[in-house]
């Protein structure tokens, strides 16, 4: 049977394009999903120790470990908690700004629409520490509203870029035709003009949400390690306890990106996203 | 027509835009039961006119009036007019159902009612059976009749058609027209409709508004219109017409008015070209550097040949 795992044999059995593809992909594989796999190997091993391939003993251990830590548990509620306020405070400020942007046509258009760019073009650390200086003098330094500030800051390019796209894709005759059916303009947007443009916002929302979830830096540095989410936490852990409870807590910070991409499949696509880059 | 009531008066308006195009003092009564048009190259103004009525446009000076009330300070949702455009009529994230019932729903009908209105609406544009089918999966003539159907199930006083079947290809054009000429006489509706499209406006109309830059050219029944061109823009944009320069004034004749005889008339020439077009033939005559067309009988044609010197005879002219 092994013979016919023989390399030269499966290089002349598909012939010379299909083995280099297959030699690509199977690199490609190791090096996306190797990390990973380590990684949830790892979050299963109560006993792992170096000369060891495979976890001498499997088992729930450091589960147990990471849900006993009470500052573990917590973290999770507060990230939680930040990337659900970030996502709507973002939702309700950069919705309507999105839509002014693709409806109406003002001096300076572009060059705002590019500004959203900048605070992701320069390096973040000097964004946060020029902050830093702002939020010192309005107490903002290790609150909840700072840290929710710096993750709206964040998140919007993607807050304001893909809905405006979205919303240019509704045909003004649509909102036209919905005033005139006898729909104010407040239930246009609403019942038109916004569901319309659903699918951008969805990934929008998205970006915001995950993006929150997993920004470190800001929350690290504004937060003065008050404000503890599970990345602030993970940099203690990786510290203080073996890897095992780290990968532990990776495969927790997954999960609700891993939900939420799941539960928007639908909406996320690479035409989603390229079409919120073009600049109309 | 007999004692006919006032529908829509538009008085002395003026609808400037920013950069200085628009339409100025424009007077036009509109009658109950009317298919009125405005007909004119793109950029002539008749759209502007149109959304002025419908009030996604504000005027510069003057008034509109529906049953003599002004509606010009109303926003669209409260003016008793209903819009079709020339296409993104429809909300794609809604079923045809929900689209048709968007407008009822607002005016608080009834449930029972609201279906029935739909089902005898959707029967009217032949589109039973539609209901859950969303716009994207209709074709661009069904989409049309969709959007007549919503603007017909809200009773509008006047129906306002922006170019509605510009965007279909020419047979389902033909066909819609046909269509929305027996609803408009079934339902007796006042329709103000808007295209580029000679043809359609001639099909359609009761009156016809042939519009240039901005101003009305003439206003007439299509038959006024054709026979009777107030000016030559007129002349030349409606139907064909052969303009001959003879004693300083330009006198325009109709294809079908010219008569190819042997005996001395009114210009003579050489035939350039013959050309069946199906009942009829379109025969081109070189007179100097003018070719004037005429249409005449298959008889007559074939006794003609391409280089035969002939005469024309003017039947009826214009003189402009």
């Amino acid at each position: 049977m092994f013979k016919y795992l023989n390399p030269k044999r499966f290089y002349y059995a598909v012939g010379k394009k299909k083995f280099l593809e297959f030699i690509l992909l199977a690199v490609f594989m190791l090096f996306f999903y190797g990390p990973l796999m380590y990684m949830c190997i790892t979050a299963f091993g109560n006993v792992y120790e170096v000369p060891n391939i495979f976890p001498t003993e499997w088992g729930f251990k450091w589960w147990n470990f990471v849900f006993s830590q009470k500052s573990l548990v917590s973290s999770i509620v507060q990230s939680l908690t930040i990337a659900v306020i970030t996502t709507v405070c973002s939702m309700v400020l950069c919705i309507p700004a999105a839509y002014s942007l693709a409806r109406f046509r003002f001096p300076g258009r572009k060059i705002f629409m590019l500004s959203f760019l900048l605070t992701n073009a320069f390096p973040k650390l000097g964004i946060y520490t020029s902050i830093g200086i702002l939020f010192y003098k309005y107490n903002l330094m290790g609150t909840l509203l700072g840290v929710v500030i710096i993750h709206m800051i964040n998140s919007m390019m993607f807050m304001v870029w893909l809905p405006c796209s979205a919303f240019q894709a509704v045909h003004k005759q649509q909102e036209e035709a919905a005033r005139d059916v006898g729909a104010g303009p407040i239930r246009t947007f609403f019942q038109v003009s916004f569901p319309m443009a659903m699918p951008g916002i969805m990934v929008a929302t998205l970006y915001t949400f995950l993006g929150s979830m997993e920004e470190a830096q800001g929350t690290l540095l504004v937060g003065l390690a008050r404000i503890k989410t599970m990345p602030v936490e993970m940099y203690g852990i990786i510290l203080d306890y073996p890897g095992q409870a780290g990968a532990v807590f990776a495969i927790l910070l997954m999960i609700p990106a891993a939900v939420m991409i799941f539960a928007m499949k639908k909406y996320i696509g690479p035409e989603a996203i390229a079409g919120g880059f073009k600049m109309k | 027509m007999a004692e006919r009531s006032l529908k829509l008066e538009i008085r002395d308006m003026t609808k400037r835009y920013d950069n200085g195009d628009g339409v100025e003092h424009i007077n036009l009564k509109i009658y109950e039961g009317e298919i009125v048009t405005m007909l004119g190259p793109s950029g002539c103004g008749k759209s502007t006119i149109l959304r002025t009525i419908g009030g996604f446009l504000d005027v510069t000076d003057g008034d509109i009036l529906i049953d003599n009330e002004s509606i010009v300070k109303l926003p669209p949702e409260k003016r008793p007019t209903a819009m079709v455009f020339q296409s993104y009529n429809l909300w794609t994230h809604m079923t045809v159902y929900e689209n048709l019932a968007f407008g009822l729903k607002l005016r608080k009908i009834p449930k029972d009612q609201i279906r029935a209105d739909i089902d005898k609406h959707l029967k009217l544009v032949s589109m039973s059976g539609f209901e859950k089918k969303y716009p994207t999966q209709l074709s661009g003539g069904q989409q049309q009749r969709i959007a007549i159907a919503r603007s017909l199930l809200l009773k509008p006083s006047v129906l306002l058609l922006d170019e509605p079947f510009s965007a279909l290809d020419a047979k389902i054009r033909q066909q819609m027209r046909e269509e929305l000429k027996k609803i408009q006489a079934e339902l007796g509706i006042t329709v103000v409709f808007v295209t580029h499209d000679q043809e359609e406006a001639m099909a359609l109309s009761h009156r016809i508004v042939v519009m240039n830059k901005g101003k009305f050219e003439q206003v007439g029944t299509p038959t006024e219109i054709y026979d009777n061109p107030a000016t030559k823009y007129v002349a030349s944009f409606i139907g064909e017409m052969n303009f001959v320069e003879k004693d300083g004034k330009t006198v325009a004749v109709r294809p079908e008015d010219v008569a190819i005889t042997s005996e001395p008339a009114d210009i003579q020439g050489c035939v350039r070209t013959i050309m069946v077009l199906g009942h009829y033939v379109e025969v081109n005559v070189q007179c100097g550097d003018l070719v004037v067309k005429c249409f005449v009988d298959r008889d007559q044609s074939e006794r003609l040949n391409p280089g035969d010197p002939v005469n024309l005879k003017f039947l009826k002219t214009h003189i402009f």
